[in-house]
């Protein structure tokens, strides 16, 4: 399964396990990700979604399996690497370079994840901030900004970084009806160009308009895994959430 | 979706440019000092010039990087200690000055390797234990005689007058040059990075800073200049007391200058040094209630300004006379603001 997935895959994890001492938070994850695709990943809290992420952005190593980004193993690379190499990603509680302006987070983003120089790393800040609706507030320095700027800041460093891959985590919690909307159109310019996207969200109903596929994880397996309206109706799906017994 | 072309990025402004020749004026001055003043002015601005090389060097560590070290005595030590061994070795004595801050410079680069591993107050304490390290293994050594320590004699050959005008024009330049590379490693991508490296370590990494080079070339950076300053207050003093050089008072002071004058700001260290240098001149010779004095004002410049003088001016008026930041300008309605 595992070599026959690393040939397909832009981002595949292959077996992969992820023990925090005597808990066991993956278990055996075999998960691949298609050049251009995007797959929103839902599940109970608990479920090892963000550790999934960590494992594929290289902020943890798996205990056991492997990571690989467009053919090559990534496993052993750590996430500054991995950024280099075209692998994103957005934090689930922001972490902003809070003494730096706006600017400068996206700007330190493009020069050493993106590798841009000069007027083209300036370029590349500038699309990421209109894209995110952030010009205005490119000044300010990133520890006066409220909760959703510290969001959407989250999105836009990833994206000064140029990546091929954008991973993730709940960017759209705690967002307004017509937020949301802003966000998912940012997406869905996003998927235009081709940048393939692994999105965490509990928000389903945001979700499922921003991707093609969706994953549902629980107890740190995938338990389903396909068409997003077929996952959601899937009855091992709905027990996973509600807890109750399902249908045979 | 607002113009994407047609944007600027201001990195340097008219007063900026103003402040240079200023700056530069001010120093053609200087280098003219020991024409110009007396020997006691002389022998104060040399002093001065060491604090401001002391307060820029822990500014750029704890305000940049975000490496707040009570133990950069060491190097400040280390480079006297070396300046001292290499003139008895038969150096001489201004180049063992300069070479001695080499020397615990190089020291530095296996300290960095084990120290850098530690985070936040463990880094902090972590650096005043290899201070006293430093401390216990150079009484070690005979030549010093204990704490009773050794004096520099290749210097005592000198003139005392001409002593002092090379002192002061050793110790001017050595603060312009560490200033201009201070500024100019700042304004580069360096500092961009170190400033990600302070706020968030992790996240850094993700948008892909390299974190330990980061750290490592302005630890570096910051243990050579601290040495220097270490070799320039031996070329005045002539003596070299362990207790004194190793001392944490050196750390004590910094921190101070660098607090009143503004954390993370380029101006605001050189504010404080001068700031400090006033406080000494004129309530140097009271003793303790000098210490308590500077204690107090440390502690009410945290609790009300803790930005610093420099970094409220620059808060309040959008001031910035050396930036070293980024500020982009975009026409049109989406006008970026200026905080």
């Amino acid at each position: 399964m595992a070599a026959s997935s690393v040939e397909g895959g832009l981002l595949v994890g292959a077996g992969i396990y992820k023990h925090f001492g005597a808990l066991t938070v993956l278990d055996g994850v075999n998960f691949t990700l298609a050049a251009s695709e995007s797959v929103g990943i839902v599940g109970p809290n608990g479920a090892g979604k963000t550790t999934l992420l960590n494992v594929l952005a290289g902020a943890y190593r798996p205990s056991l399996g492997a990571v690989y980004f467009n053919g090559t193993e990534v496993t052993a690379f750590d996430a500054a690497q991995r950024c280099r190499l075209g692998i994103a990603r957005s934090h689930q509680i922001p972490r902003p370079f809070a003494g730096m302006t706006v600017f400068e987070n996206c700007f330190v983003a493009a020069t050493t994840g993106g590798g841009l120089s000069g007027h083209r790393a300036y370029a590349c800040c500038v699309e990421a901030l209109d894209l995110c609706h952030m010009l205005h507030v490119a000044n300010r320095r990133a520890e006066t900004l409220g909760l959703l700027d510290r969001k959407r800041l989250e999105l836009a460093r990833a994206l000064a970084t140029s990546p091929r891959v954008l991973l993730l985590d709940e960017i759209g919690g705690g967002l307004t009806d017509e937020e949301a909307n802003n966000l998912v159109e940012t997406i869905q310019v996003l998927r235009g160009r081709g940048l393939a996207i692994i999105w965490i969200e509990h928000i389903v109903h945001v979700l499922i308009r921003g991707i093609e596929r969706l994953i549902c994880m629980d107890a740190g397996r995938i338990i389903a895994d396909g068409k997003p309206e077929a996952v959601i109706a899937d009855a091992v799906v709905i027990d996973a959430y509600i807890g109750g017994k399902a249908a045979p | 979706m607002s113009s994407k072309t047609g944007f600027i990025v201001e990195r340097w402004t008219r007063l900026s440019a103003a402040t240079t020749v200023i700056a530069a004026a001010l120093l053609i001055v200087l280098a003219f000092g020991p024409l110009l003043f007396g020997a006691n002015v002389v022998d104060n601005l040399t002093n001065l010039f060491i604090y401001v090389i002391l307060s820029v060097m822990w500014n750029a560590l704890a305000g940049y990087a975000g490496l707040i070290s009570v133990g950069q005595q060491t190097f400040f030590g280390l480079g006297a200690y070396f300046a001292i061994q290499l003139s008895y070795h038969g150096v001489a004595v201004y180049p063992a000055l300069l070479l001695g801050a080499v020397v615990a410079a190089l020291v530095s680069l296996p300290i960095s390797a084990l120290m850098l591993r530690l985070r936040g107050g463990e880094f902090a304490i972590g650096m005043w234990v290899v201070a006293e390290l430093a401390h216990l293994l150079v009484v070690l050594d005979p030549l010093v005689n204990g704490e009773t320590g050794v004096s520099l004699l290749a210097l005592t050959t000198f003139n005392p007058d001409t002593r002092r005008d090379d002192n002061y024009w050793l110790a001017l330049a050595s603060m312009v040059v560490l200033l201009a590379i201070v500024f100019a490693l700042l304004r580069g991508r360096l500092g961009a990075s170190v400033q990600a490296i302070r706020d968030d370590e992790d996240a850094a990494t993700s948008v892909g800073v390299k974190v330990m080079r980061g750290k490592w070339t302005i630890f570096f950076l910051t243990a050579f200049g601290c040495a220097l300053a270490g070799t320039l207050w031996l070329a005045t003093s002539i003596t070299f007391q362990p207790n004194t050089y190793f001392g944490v008072q050196w750390t004590a002071y910094m921190i101070f200058m660098v607090l009143v004058g503004g954390l993370g700001t380029f101006e605001g260290p050189i504010v404080g040094a001068v700031v400090f240098f006033l406080i000494e001149f004129f309530f140097g010779q009271t003793g303790v209630w000098y210490l308590i004095g500077l204690g107090a004002v440390a502690t009410l410049f945290a609790l009300f300004l803790p930005r610093g003088l420099w970094g409220t001016v620059e808060d309040k008026s959008g001031l910035r006379l050396l930036p070293v930041g980024y500020r982009l300008r975009v026409p049109g309605p989406e006008q970026a603001r200026a905080d």
